[in-house]
């Protein structure tokens, strides 16, 4: 791979690690249980965007993968808690 | 050990990888430094989004060209995250307007998209009671 691929590779995680922290810094910080709900939902697209990243980098399809199961996951995660806060249960 | 030359697609490739990293930082900067939860919600809904579509493209570029076929999954999950953001987006308004709703609040706070009116019309209103001249508390009744 070039080394212009390569950097841009390594600029973006160290970016998307920036992105991670301030997500964290909400998720800890709320206040309300949304603003929480939110930051992980954040976290979690941010993640999928760092693994993509990632396996660009190291030239690796497999990281895809990962990516493609935190995607599915991490909606369904947010869906079940929006629906927990807004009536108390999650399936209707 | 030669490096091959950077072509013009491996430049497109690393523009997008990085504007796509600058959006989704700029998406968890707002998401980390606005005022209140649905001004918050703008961040990650918008630009985090676009952002995760441009690496997403910039990987179907790179994979495309290492495996001289074209890499398609990426736009599978780039299409999930399209359909879905908002989706979730929407869900968590409704649970936040559902909190909002049931929040007791004292009678003489005004509105939140009333505040910084009210802020006005106490500087002007009728001095000593502190309450706006002509606006009166909105009943949530």
């Amino acid at each position: 791979m070039s080394p212009v691929v390569a950097t841009a590779a390594e600029v973006a995680i160290a970016l998307l690690a920036a992105a991670l922290l301030l997500c964290l810094y909400r998720l800890l910080r709320g206040p309300s249980p949304q603003d929480r709900i939110l930051a992980l939902d954040t976290l979690y697209i941010d993640t999928l965007a760092l693994l993509v990243v990632a396996g660009v980098r190291f030239a690796e399809p497999a990281f895809f993968d990962a990516a493609l199961v935190i995607a599915l996951l991490g909606f369904l995660g947010t869906v079940a808690l929006a629906k927990f806060r807004l009536r108390g249960d999650i399936l209707d | 050990m030669t490096e091959p030359a950077a072509t013009a697609l491996d430049w497109a490739i690393a523009a997008l990888l990085v504007t796509g990293a600058a959006f989704a930082l700029v998406g968890s900067l707002g998401l980390a430094k606005l005022g209140d939860f649905y001004r918050r919600l703008h961040g990650p809904t918008k630009a985090t989004t676009l952002g995760v579509g441009a690496i997403l493209c910039a990987s179907s570029l790179f994979f495309s060209a290492l495996q001289h076929a074209p890499s398609l999954h990426e736009l599978l999950v780039a299409l999930f995250l399209f359909v879905t953001a908002p989706v979730s987006a929407q869900l968590l308004v409704k649970s936040s307007l559902a909190d909002d709703a049931d929040a007791p609040r004292p009678p003489d706070t005004p509105d939140t998209a009333d505040a910084a009116d009210a802020a006005d019309d106490d500087r002007t209103g009728d001095a000593g009671t502190g309450r706006p001249a002509t606006r009166r508390p909105r009943d949530r009744a």
